[in-house]
């Protein structure tokens, strides 16, 4: 279980997290939603422990990680996978190196052993045959998937996704997250998931959490959600231009 | 808005703290920069094949400038020494005057300026990208410590590689003086090699030495660092090869000054 409590975050003078406080069950598809420079790709790397908050704490599984340092964080994360807003896949490797680059790294399976579960994991993300590209030879959405790939390959027990489907066709959005769910039902893995693609999530996500000014106006199942009395919620949902939220 | 006496004194001061606490707090991170390269060095696994990426990066990709500016540094030398010596009729010091130059100064100081500018502003501008795409954070996610992978293997790759660059320009050096004094202005080549072997001591090699490596660190400490701790951008990554370049320039020569004073 995920607990977070209290995380304050500013940049300079600018608030950006107030008090976001928010819970995630072990082995639940959790779906951030929010507006764009909201706040939630910082929250996502306070999870990750790549920030450090002006206030509040963070528990993975019992363990204070806002309290973790070097060697110990690392320990927690060996149990993540990682889907970056931007990829942030190893641009002097071949997609095929990128997604074998954790196993490679930090198990010590053969090498055959690798490039089998590579192949089986760019497969069922849509890439067998573009593994000897480089990601700039291939297109943004391609890129999106091989860190899909990358991320899922060690089969970890907690995974962030900021994102995922950003940016890509209805189709393939669709195929992401038919196989996330997919995944999630074999590997049971917590996720944390950055989505704006509504109304998608509310088909895959267990729970749905609203970050607005800094802090979750509103967590719950799907349709607690969808059904939900908040203004802020209901105008975000709905796309409205008129409401709470201030459009531009 | 206040302006009176209090706070036209105020602001100077204030922004003045403000600024010593920056120079202080980088001047830190810069040291513990290197401090927890040094750590991470001697922690195995350690990682060969990046040390060995980089050794031919730093190192063998560099030898064309190192031998090109080397022959025509020695050359110079033996032009313009040659020169100033026969007004004393004292050619036949030629090639210690060269040799002396070239192993205690211009070797380790030119041989560091060209692999900066070489090799230090790409190292920069490689791991500022590697920063602005999050692939530096990526590889902390993936519980992969950068310093290790990225850091360590550049900075020993400096230790390896500096020293050896120096000693090739240095050589090529001393036979591009060759070249200039012994064929060109016909100085006898036994008096060229035979009073260089006579003056030049192991002590003078041990001080091209030892500049060399700490121009290894030097170098490859700043490069990485500030491509490390790169700006916003691709206007924050040009910006942090600069810097890289002119500070690795100046502290060559404030370093070289300063061994210059302290070894024998
Ligand atoms: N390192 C940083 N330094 C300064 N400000 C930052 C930094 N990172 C984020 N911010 C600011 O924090 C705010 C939230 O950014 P964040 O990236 O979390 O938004 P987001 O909710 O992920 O948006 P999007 O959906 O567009 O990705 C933004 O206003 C951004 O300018
Ligand atoms: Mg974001």
């Amino acid at each position: 279980m995920i607990r977070v409590e209290n995380l304050h975050k500013a940049f300079g003078g600018q608030q950006v997290l107030q008090g976001l406080t928010l819970e995630v069950n072990t082995g639940e598809i959790m779906i951030v939603i929010g507006r764009s420079g909201g706040g939630k790709s910082v929250f996502l790397r306070h999870l990750l422990g790549l920030l450090r908050p002006d206030a509040g704490r963070i528990w993975v599984d019992g363990v204070e990680i806002t309290a973790l340092r070097g060697h110990e964080m690392d320990k927690v994360r060996e149990r993540y996978g990682v889907v970056f807003q931007g990829g942030a896949l190893f641009d002097s490797l071949t997609v095929f190196d990128n997604v074998a680059f954790p196993l490679r790294e930090k198990t010590a399976l053969a090498a055959s052993e690798i490039a089998a579960r590579v192949e089986e994991k760019l497969a069922q993300v849509g890439l067998s045959g573009a593994g000897h590209k480089y990601p700039d030879e291939v297109s943004g959405g391609m890129r999106k998937r091989a860190a899909i790939a990358r991320a899922l390959v060690t089969e970890p027990q907690i995974v962030f996704f900021d994102e995922p489907t950003t940016g890509l066709d209805p189709v393939l959005v669709n195929a992401i997250h038919h196989l996330i769910l997919d995944l999630h039902r074999k590997f049971r893995f917590t996720a944390v998931m950055v989505s704006h693609e509504i109304p998608e999530i509310f088909e895959i996500a267990q729970r749905v959490a609203m970050l607005h000014d800094g802090v979750i106006v509103e967590a719950g199942d799907p349709q607690a959600i969808q059904e939900s009395g908040n203004p802020v919620v209901q105008q975000f949902i709905r796309g409205q231009i008129e409401g709470p939220i201030r459009a531009i | 808005m206040n302006t009176g006496p209090s706070e036209t004194f105020v602001r100077p001061v204030e922004a003045l703290g403000r600024i010593s606490l920056d120079v202080v707090e980088s001047l830190g991170r810069f040291g513990l920069f290197l401090g927890q390269a040094a750590v991470w060095t001697f922690v195995p696994p350690f990682k060969v094949l990046q040390l060995l990426q980089r050794i031919h990066f730093i190192g063998f990709r560099s030898l064309s400038v190192i031998i090109l500016t080397g022959a025509f540094t020695g050359m110079v030398l033996g032009l313009q020494v040659f020169l100033t010596l026969s007004r004393f009729g004292s050619e036949a010091f030629l090639g210690p005057a060269v040799a002396l130059s070239l192993i205690r100064e211009l070797g380790p100081v030119l041989a560091a300026l060209m692999v900066t500018g070489r090799a230090g502003s790409a190292l920069t501008a490689e791991i500022g990208i590697m920063r602005i795409t999050e692939q530096i954070d990526a590889l902390t996610v993936m519980a992969l410590n950068p310093m290790r992978y990225l850091i360590v293997p550049v900075i020993v790759a400096g230790l390896i590689t500096f020293p050896l660059m120096t000693a090739i320009f240095d050589v090529v050096g001393i036979f591009g003086g060759y070249l200039v004094g012994v064929r060109l202005l016909g100085l006898s080549e036994g008096t060229y090699f035979g009073e260089m072997q006579t003056f030049v001591d192991m002590a003078d090699i041990w001080v091209g030495f030892w500049k060399s490596l700490c121009f290894g660190v030097v170098v490859t400490w700043v490069c990485a660092y500030k491509g490390y701790y790169t700006g916003h951008g691709a206007e924050g990554v040009s910006r942090a090869t600069t810097e890289a370049v002119v500070l690795s320039s100046v502290l060559i020569l404030v370093w070289d000054y300063f061994l210059g004073s302290v070894l024998p």
